[in-house]
């Protein structure tokens, strides 16, 4: 008897669960369909919500593209395990030049299998028309160029070793280095394997055009040897901007950092803690995070506005509705769950808008100047946004209908 | 008769409304039982309390006191699960302003009480079409409110309110919003599908015109039934108005 009464609980017990879930189901469609009743407002949501969602993929995009410029030189350099330079250099411009000696101490110590030295500063270099420009110049060591740029698009690097050459980064060589047009207003003239320049009265002659990843001050990057890049620079005691170090093979960076820092009192920092050290930098002493964070949550206020005022107007204009629904025996969790339906439907819809608009925006980008990164933590970034837009609209949205009186369906 | 011959028996029922300055009494006292079979108009001026004892009858409003019984069924202490499953199944709704929703096309709209009830969508609204041929609006199926006319519409509203065939059908002034023509046919009609000898309709109305379709007609008058006319033929154990002050 007991099992019998048992088994009708449990056939009881599913009928009921069957048909909620098919009432469920069938309400969803409901929900939609009063979504989508008035395109006017559904539309405004829909783009308010692109919009918040746009400014919040693209803006960081843009502040991601910007940070990534400021320790993008060190990441171009690739072969290096240790970066090592004067204590009190806090990012890569912030040079403090050290004495040529440094680089032979370094290469004492146990566990560096090679240490070469590196020249990076600012000079002037004089134009065809006579103008100046300032430039990046790097100068790499002598015998191994170790240091050089990544991608060589003309010539060859081991051309650095010619009489007076230098290698020039394609967009320097397009744009800022680039010849005057014999046409008034007309485009300027890439430089070309060939062509000269006159670094600090010395004169250079361009050996090679090179693909580097653009710098955070976006000045034209001047390649050459250790020891022409010192002839260049004006005359100063010390010269020796980084030595650059490879661990033998097995050896524990952070053990070795340890070890230089020790032996020489210098600052010894492996590849990613450098680039860190520059990123953080630039976060703690520059106004950028602080504008663009002002831009990105402007996007989320402003987006939170249009999309939540136009979804909370859309219930109370289908109050009504859900009166008569809530009047014909529709419990609450059902509405509820319409509701959020509703929400995540526009939600989604906004957010993919949004992120679709930032993808075709960094794309047609791609050739600018523009520092645009998009990555994957963006989109986790913008999704939890535009997430917290919509269960903000739905949960105001859901209070109002959760206590609304069902007798309001017969208010004139 | 015995009490399951009613399908509404209210005793005493209070019911104040407090607007924070003040408190309102919108039904004092109210006694009246609805027989099956019944087509009950409420009548009286506005404010007088019609539409807070429909709302309360519907299950939709609690009274502050007394006692409504709906099909043997004390709504008051009634769980809100089982007072929504109450709703879903007994009762019938036809509104003075029609409540379509205006998203959805005739069919969709007729459908709504059955998919609450659980039956699947197309099943739901095969059926609702069927009904609206029955009320003669068999070719509008799929139009949507905003393109019928208010007698089209309020004969939706009406087969929305028989789809899942309920026991009890609450009606606000469903002839209020319809010229003369209309809202007789809107009543024959509602008469001629609706009533059924285990059915009740309860319909609270302004409209004169419309007074020769009810059995017998409560009228209010500030929150209290003064007077009940109509059809005595049906053996009514309780019909006398009483007017009892708080």
């Amino acid at each position: 008897m007991n099992t019998l009464v048992r088994c009708q609980f449990s056939l009881h017990d599913k009928l009921k669960l069957s048909l909620a879930i098919r009432e469920l189901k069938t309400m969803n469609h409901i929900a939609i369909k009063m979504l989508m009743g008035d395109k006017g407002k559904y539309l405004g949501i829909v783009m308010g919500l692109t919009f918040a969602s746009l400014i919040m993929t693209q803006q960081p995009a843009i502040f991601l593209g910007l940070m990534s410029r400021s320790y993008s030189f060190i990441s171009d350099v690739g072969l290096p395990d240790i970066w090592v330079m004067d204590a009190k250099v806090q990012f890569i411009d912030d040079i403090k030049p050290l004495q040529d000696t440094e680089l032979y101490r370094v290469r004492g110590i146990s566990g560096v299998k090679w240490a070469m030295p590196m020249y990076k500063g600012l000079l002037k270099a004089r134009l065809v028309d006579g103008t100046f420009q300032t430039c990046n110049v790097v100068g790499l060591d002598d015998a191994t160029l170790i240091g050089g740029p990544p991608v060589m698009l003309e010539g060859k690097l081991a051309d650095l070793r010619r009489s007076d050459g230098i290698i020039v980064d394609i967009d320097g060589a397009t744009d800022k280095l680039g010849k005057p047009s014999p046409i008034p207003g007309g485009k300027t003239i890439p430089l070309k394997v060939g062509d000269s320049l006159e670094l600090n009265d010395h004169r250079a002659i361009i050996v090679g055009i090179a693909k580097v990843t653009r710098t955070f001050q976006s000045q034209p990057v001047i390649y050459t040897t250790y020891s022409r890049a010192k002839s260049y620079a004006p005359k100063e005691r010390k010269l020796l901007s980084f030595v650059l170090v490879k661990a033998k093979p097995g050896q524990d960076l952070t053990e070795l950092t340890r070890r230089i820092r020790a032996a020489t009192g210098l600052a010894a920092y492996t590849q990613k803690e450098f680039m860190s050290l520059t990123y953080e930098y630039f976060m703690h002493n520059t106004g950028i995070p602080i504008n663009f964070g002002i831009s990105v949550l402007l996007g989320f206020i402003v987006g939170a506005a249009i999309a939540g005022q136009t979804f909370y107007n859309s219930t109370l204009e289908n109050l009504r509705q859900f009166g008569v629904l809530k009047a014909m025996g529709t419990s609450n969790w059902i509405l509820l769950r319409m509701i959020l339906l509703q929400a995540v439907l526009v939600g989604t819809i906004g957010y993919g808008l949004g992120v679709g608009l930032t993808a075709i925006f960094g794309y047609s980008m791609r050739h600018s100047i523009l520092a645009f990164k998009f990555t994957w933590e963006l989109l986790l970034f913008s999704g939890t946004g535009v997430s917290l837009i919509c269960i903000f609209a739905a949960l105001i949205s859901i209070i109002k209908v959760i206590r609304l009186e069902p007798a309001i369906v017969f208010k004139g | 008769m015995d009490s399951s011959s009613f399908a509404v028996r209210c005793r005493n029922v209070i019911k104040v409304y407090d607007t924070g300055s003040q408190k309102v009494t919108a039904l004092n006292g109210i006694n009246l039982e609805i027989a099956l079979g019944e087509l009950m108009m409420l009548v009286g001026p506005s404010g007088c309390g019609k539409t807070t004892l429909i709302s309360i009858i519907a299950g939709i409003l609690d009274q502050d006191d007394g006692y409504c019984e709906v099909f043997g069924e004390d709504l008051l202490n009634m769980s809100i699960q089982r007072k929504l499953n109450f709703r879903a199944r007994n009762i019938g709704f036809v509104f003075q302003a029609f409540n379509l929703l205006p998203a959805l096309n005739a069919a969709e709209n007729v459908s709504i009480p059955l998919i609450i009830n659980g039956m699947k969508r197309a099943e739901a609204e095969r059926k609702a079409a069927t009904l609206l041929e029955q009320v003669g609006l068999g070719a509008r199926v799929t139009a949507l409110p905003s393109e019928l006319s208010g007698g089209q519409q309020q004969r939706v509203a009406i087969a929305r309110a028989l789809v899942h065939s309920p026991r009890l059908i609450v009606c606000d002034e469903p002839t209020s919003s319809l010229d003369h023509e209309t809202g007789h046919r809107v009543m024959a009609l509602l008469k001629d599908v609706a009533l059924h000898k285990d059915r009740a309709l309860v319909i609270v109305t302004h409209d004169a015109r419309i007074f020769d379709f009810a059995d017998r007609i409560a009228k209010m008058d500030d929150g209290c039934i003064v007077e009940v006319k109509g059809a005595t033929n049906r053996n009514l154990s309780f019909h006398q108005p009483t007017r009892s002050k708080r």
